[in-house]
């Protein structure tokens, strides 16, 4: 099985990645087990899908966290796909999806990110990672999650900033 | 200035251990170059034409005589005994080892400094007015909040890749000196009418390929939420800026886009869901950053009598005069004046210091200023605090020195980008174009008759030379492998901001001297009293230059 980060440990990979489908959204079969649905699948599914506890959504990175919304907080898991490491919207949906909609349930990064991003990911409220484009050795990758210990601004890791901790 | 506290040091040791580290994986051939661009990037270390360029930052231009002493150290032991300033206050090394990097960064970080997001697709270093604190038009110190802002935006989780690059200036003074209307964001701080310090937000300018001057989204920002405000602007772009265009990922095509006024609401509906959250600024916070900008230890001096007693050197002295006229401005202390450092004498690259100035600059500074210097974006070095009893004996020992030419905001004051010559991005040189310019120009007294003029050089579209706010603006261009340059008219980066309009067809580099003096005799010739060039040009328009200029020889 395919392993990953979570919660700073490497771990089996339980879940399957479903594509985007080319067709229409609402005839996409969604096989049994624990499955990640692209967000049109949800959306033209939900009825059924919100039936079961095993399906977890991503978002493209086109999509924001508001397309999502309230829904997330009845997931077990979001994932925010990255396309390539240089397009960081994922990184805002993430705070979103954690600070504003309330999301407790794993979040995974997945796509072509760096390992060198891990601790901002980390601190944008992201607590999985998998590295679904590139080879890279977990145990090398486990390192850069603590690139830092101390932050100056506020995020989903440290609700309070610096200078509310300084005085 | 602001003093590190243990917090910032570790927080930058902890950054250079990681660059460290990156750099060693990259070498070892463990990252790919593509994967190291970013990282390096966000380091301040570029891959130029030449050799790597290594920039490192000067918080909105304040610099202290230690950091020059290590600045000139790191000139002279990794570089090649030089550096220079650049357009927007910090100081690059242009011939940096790359291996060497990460000792380089180590050892700015013990004198407070570093490169951290001095390139790259992140917020960048805040700029400021180089005379905060001590101009006689301030309203309010803006490097309380220049620090506060660059706190907050370094390591910055959520917005450290962004669609392209991101900059903020900030004044504080009547008179805008920081160019805020060209930025991605500038902020005027002020008082209001009840006395509460505030700001007022302009979003969306910028130079590059498509100049824009900034739209004003808000009126007056309560200045404790200045951070969740700024949140709210960076949020929205980071969603919503274009990615599939890197000539269009800047903020103001989106703001442009969608238009000011949508752009405004959107940033008011998310800054909604922000402002009263723990990023909302408390008042110990603000008092703290204050605290670090202080005045210094001024003496009480008899204003008058000190101005009285330079009159009078002056009298005896036409240099002095000369010099005390251009380069010597008001202050607000009695008795006080602040000084900038020419860094344009003819034949010197405009902004390029050597390690022996840079230590002489720090000598200068402790004898006279309080062991404080601040760069700017003219590209030169002001000393901000000298007490006019020692303006004669600054003057002599600066003119010893090589900084004394008393040229500041005239005609061969240029600001002008490092171009063809050491930049990749550049399509054309600009440092030669400049010194013709210069020796075009070499005598003074004529410079002076011109009155404030300035003229901004950029070797390619991005702009780095500023050259849409130029009063006379020159633009490098390539065609066919050769290089040309257009002239532009018009513009200004002050209140009044303008862009520039473009006057013609391009120009090779040898007429350009003779061109620029073809457009200063249209000007003599239709200025009326003391009347500046932009605004002869503005009465008049462009007709009278195009004329001149392209008039066929007869």
């Amino acid at each position: 099985m395919p392993k990953l980060i979570k919660d700073g440990v490497i771990t089996p990979n339980e879940w399957t990645l479903l594509e985007k489908p080319e067709g229409d959204a609402a005839s996409q079969e969604v096989p049994a087990g624990k499955v990640i649905v692209p967000l049109t699948v949800w959306q033209a599914q939900k009825e059924t899908l919100q039936q079961r506890n095993d399906i977890g959504v991503w978002l493209d990175s086109g999509e924001l966290a508001s397309e999502l919304g309230d829904d997330a907080k009845s997931l077990p898991l979001v994932a925010v796909h990255f396309p390539l490491f240089m397009d960081g919207r994922g990184f805002s949906t993430a705070r979103l999806l954690r600070e504003r909609f309330g999301f407790t349930g794993e979040l995974r990064a997945i796509g072509y990110f760096l390992r060198d991003q891990l601790c901002y990911l980390r601190r944008c409220g992201v607590n999985a990672f998998e590295f679904t484009h590139n080879e890279i050795s977990l145990e090398d990758a486990l390192e850069s999650l603590n690139d830092f210990t101390e932050y100056y601004q506020a995020s989903v890791d440290q609700p309070l900033p610096l200078f509310r901790r300084r005085h | 200035m602001y003093i590190y506290d243990e917090y910032d040091h570790n927080i930058l040791r902890e950054r250079i251990a990681q660059f460290r580290a990156q750099t060693g994986r990259f070498l070892d051939g463990d990252l790919k170059p593509e994967e190291f661009l970013p990282l390096r990037l966000q380091n301040g270390l570029y891959v130029q034409r030449l050799a790597p360029m290594l920039r490192i930052n000067v918080p909105y231009g304040m610099i202290n005589s230690t950091q020059l002493r290590r600045l000139a150290h790191i000139a002279r032991h990794y570089d090649k005994g030089y550096c220079h300033v650049t357009t927007r206050q910090n100081i690059q090394f242009n011939w940096p080892d790359l291996t060497e990097v990460p000792d380089i960064l180590a050892e700015l970080a013990e004198v407070q400094m570093h490169g951290t997001q001095s390139s790259g697709n992140c917020i960048r270093n805040t700029t400021s007015d180089p005379f905060a604190g001590v101009a006689e038009d301030e309203q309010v110190d803006p490097r309380p909040y220049c620090e506060i802002i660059r706190q907050w935006s370094s390591f910055h989780p959520e917005f450290a890749f962004l669609p392209r690059k991101f900059k903020i200036a900030v004044t504080g003074s009547a008179s805008d000196r920081a160019a805020v209307h060209v930025h991605d964001i500038g902020l005027e701080v002020l008082k209001n009418e009840a006395g509460e310090t505030g700001f007022r937000v302009y979003v969306g300018g910028g130079l590059g390929r498509t100049p824009v001057i900034g739209s004003l989204i808000r009126e007056f920002l309560p200045e404790e939420h200045l951070l969740s405000y700024l949140e709210a602007i960076l949020r929205i772009y980071n969603q919503s800026g274009r990615r599939d265009n890197k000539y269009k990922a800047r903020i103001k095509i989106l703001v442009k886009a969608v238009t000011a006024e949508v752009f405004a609401a959107q940033v008011e509906q998310e800054w909604n869901h922000l402002k009263d959250g723990y990023t909302r600024l408390t008042r110990e916070e603000i008092e703290r950053a204050r605290s670090f900008f202080t005045s210094p230890d001024y003496q009480t001096l008899d204003g008058k009598a000190a101005q009285a007693d330079v009159d009078d050197q002056a009298l005896q002295n036409v240099g002095f005069a000369k010099w005390l006229r251009r380069n010597v401005r008001g202050h607000r202390i009695p008795g006080y004046a602040a000084v900038t450092l020419s860094l344009k004498p003819t034949g010197v690259a405009p902004g390029d210091i050597t390690d022996t100035q840079l230590e002489r600059i720090a000598d200068l500074a402790d004898e006279f200023s309080f062991g404080e210097a601040r760069t700017t974006h003219e590209q030169n070095i002001v000393l901000a605090d000298v007490r006019k009893s020692d303006l004669f004996a600054l003057w002599q020992k600066a003119d010893t020195f090589g900084f004394a030419t008393a040229n500041i905001g005239t005609l061969t004051d240029i600001i002008c980008c490092p171009g063809g010559d050491f930049c990749s991005l550049a399509n054309a040189k600009s440092i030669p174009i400049a010194e013709a310019i210069q020796r075009q120009f070499d005598d003074l007294d004529y410079v002076y008759d011109l009155g404030d003029l300035n003229l901004n050089i950029s070797g390619c579209m991005n702009a780095c030379g500023h050259h849409h706010v130029g009063h006379i603006g020159i633009l490098g261009v390539d065609k066919k492998g050769e290089e040309f340059y257009q002239v532009q008219l018009g513009g200004s980066s002050s209140n009044d901001t303008s862009l520039g309009d473009v006057l013609g067809p391009s120009f090779s580099a040898a007429d350009m001297p003779v061109v620029i003096q073809k457009l200063i005799d249209v000007f003599i010739s239709n200025r009326t009293d003391e009347e500046l060039f932009i605004d002869t040009y503005r009465r008049i328009g462009a007709a009278p230059f195009k004329e001149r200029v392209y008039a066929k020889a007869h």
